[in-house]
């Protein structure tokens, strides 16, 4: 029988030091058994490495950042659909999902399928509510506090030790030992990714993460836990293992039950030293190492895009323990025709 | 005492805790001790074990075995 063919647009292709998880999935798409793809890659900036991997992306064109608005967006990719027929979207990037969940209906007028969470599954587990999400699903998360002015950073001794944790609401976070670091952190972070600064208690223990992919209706159709082996600079995995932990396990499907989480996500969890997780923060997409959760048996984002379609969706139950990945970095060689091109006309 | 059962060591002493990812370069004797501790055996005959094998007396085996297996529970090698 022959094998179906998908168009599938994915973002996320920026695979620096802070690499996004765009070709970590185009990779576990293109090792898919039961279909084939042509993959259109969806870049923000032209110097994205993804772009100029042409054995993984076979069409490149740029879109409109998120802050320009859901119509920009929409009518680019309108275009893009116009050319290249798509079928599927694969937002990769905390700060476009909003926009990708809040147009799901106009895609589909299109053609183009999604697999995210519900606006209401998004919002909920957002970092500046992490209290309520812990004690509505019964999970431990450290204390935390959202702040929007300088002023606050005086008070936050009435309810913190330190260190604690100064957090961006889409991505950063940094340990701060004073008053004035957290001033510090307060700027750089608000600057950068707006208001409000989430103030997090810092609990001592070993950070451990957990990739899973729900079907919508309270099922985990797999999840695979890691721990980091080192880390970035930039607070990134630049190499992790896969091990076995059937707490953590147990603590994602009941999450997944609980919420009915439809897509991939990443819990990220502090283990104690007494053996107590605290839930530090929910990625609500597939996150950058999902290639090792590929290589240690579940292909998560083949089984996206089989659950999006109504194909059989395996229901992996086991994975391989002590599978390791580590990040490399690698100097591409392209040409400034290439990047001229995406530069002039936008795609490539 | 008993190793957790999941603990892989390899020929050349290299242990991979996977519940923790944890993982550690051990010695010939310690990769022994281990072995033992594996096959089931209790202190006292891993104790006779390595006195037979080896010149050392009862209080300074008896001592760093003390030590070695503290050090294997404060690293979650070892079933509570």
């Amino acid at each position: 029988m022959e094998k179906p063919k998908f168009n599938i647009a994915v973002t996320g292709l920026n695979n620096t030091d802070n690499p996004g998880p765009g070709i970590p999935v185009i990779r576990g798409l293109k090792e898919s058994k039961d279909f084939d793809v042509r993959i259109i890659g969806l870049a923000y900036e032209n110097l994205e490495p993804g772009i100029y991997m042409r054995d993984l992306v076979d069409k490149t064109y740029q879109i409109p950042y998120p802050s320009s608005g859901k119509e920009a967006v929409l009518e680019r990719i309108e275009y893009i659909n116009s050319k290249e027929n798509l079928d599927f979207i694969i937002p990769n990037l905390d700060a476009e999902l909003y926009t990708f969940i809040q147009s799901k209906e106009k895609l589909e007028k299109m053609g183009i399928r999604t697999f995210l969470p519900s606006m209401q599954q998004f919002e909920e587990r957002h970092k500046a509510n992490l209290n309520e999400y812990g004690d509505k699903y019964g999970i431990k998360v450290p204390f935390s506090k959202s702040i929007t002015n300088r002023r606050d950073i005086e008070e936050l001794k009435e309810d913190f030790e330190y260190p604690l944790l100064v957090k961006g609401k889409f991505y950063d976070a940094y340990l701060a030992y004073t008053p004035e670091q957290v001033n510090t952190h307060f700027n750089k972070i608000s600057a950068k990714w707006g208001l409000p600064v989430i103030i997090q208690e810092f609990i001592r223990g070993t950070e451990v993460n957990v990739i899973a992919l729900g079907d919508g209706h309270g099922n985990t159709v797999g999840a695979v836990p890691m721990r980091k082996q080192y880390i970035t600079d930039k607070g990134k995995a630049w190499g992790g293992i896969t091990i076995q932990d059937n707490k953590m396990l147990d603590l994602t499907k009941s999450l997944i039950k609980q919420t009915k989480w439809r897509g991939g996500m990443e819990l990220e969890l502090i283990k104690t030293n007494q053996n107590e997780y605290f839930l530090i923060e929910i990625n609500p997409r597939i996150p950058a190492w999902v290639y090792l959760a590929v290589a240690a048996g579940q292909n998560l984002p083949e089984a996206m895009i089989k659950l999006a379609f109504g194909m059989d969706v395996p229901n992996y139950s086991e994975y391989e323990v002590g599978k390791m990945f580590i990040r490399y970095s690698y100097d591409l060689i392209g040409d400034i025709a290439q990047f001229g091109s995406l530069s002039v006309t936008g795609e490539m | 005492m008993k190793l957790k059962r999941n603990i892989a060591i390899s020929e050349n002493g290299f242990l991979f805790n996977p519940e923790t990812g944890d993982s550690f370069i051990v010695n010939p004797i310690a990769k022994e001790i281990l072995n033992y501790l594996e096959a089931g055996y209790d202190n006292e005959k891993i104790n006779q074990l390595i006195l037979d094998r080896y010149e050392v007396d009862l209080v300074t085996l008896e001592k760093n075995m003390e030590d070695f297996f503290t050090m294997l529970q404060h690293n979650e090698l070892l079933d509570r």
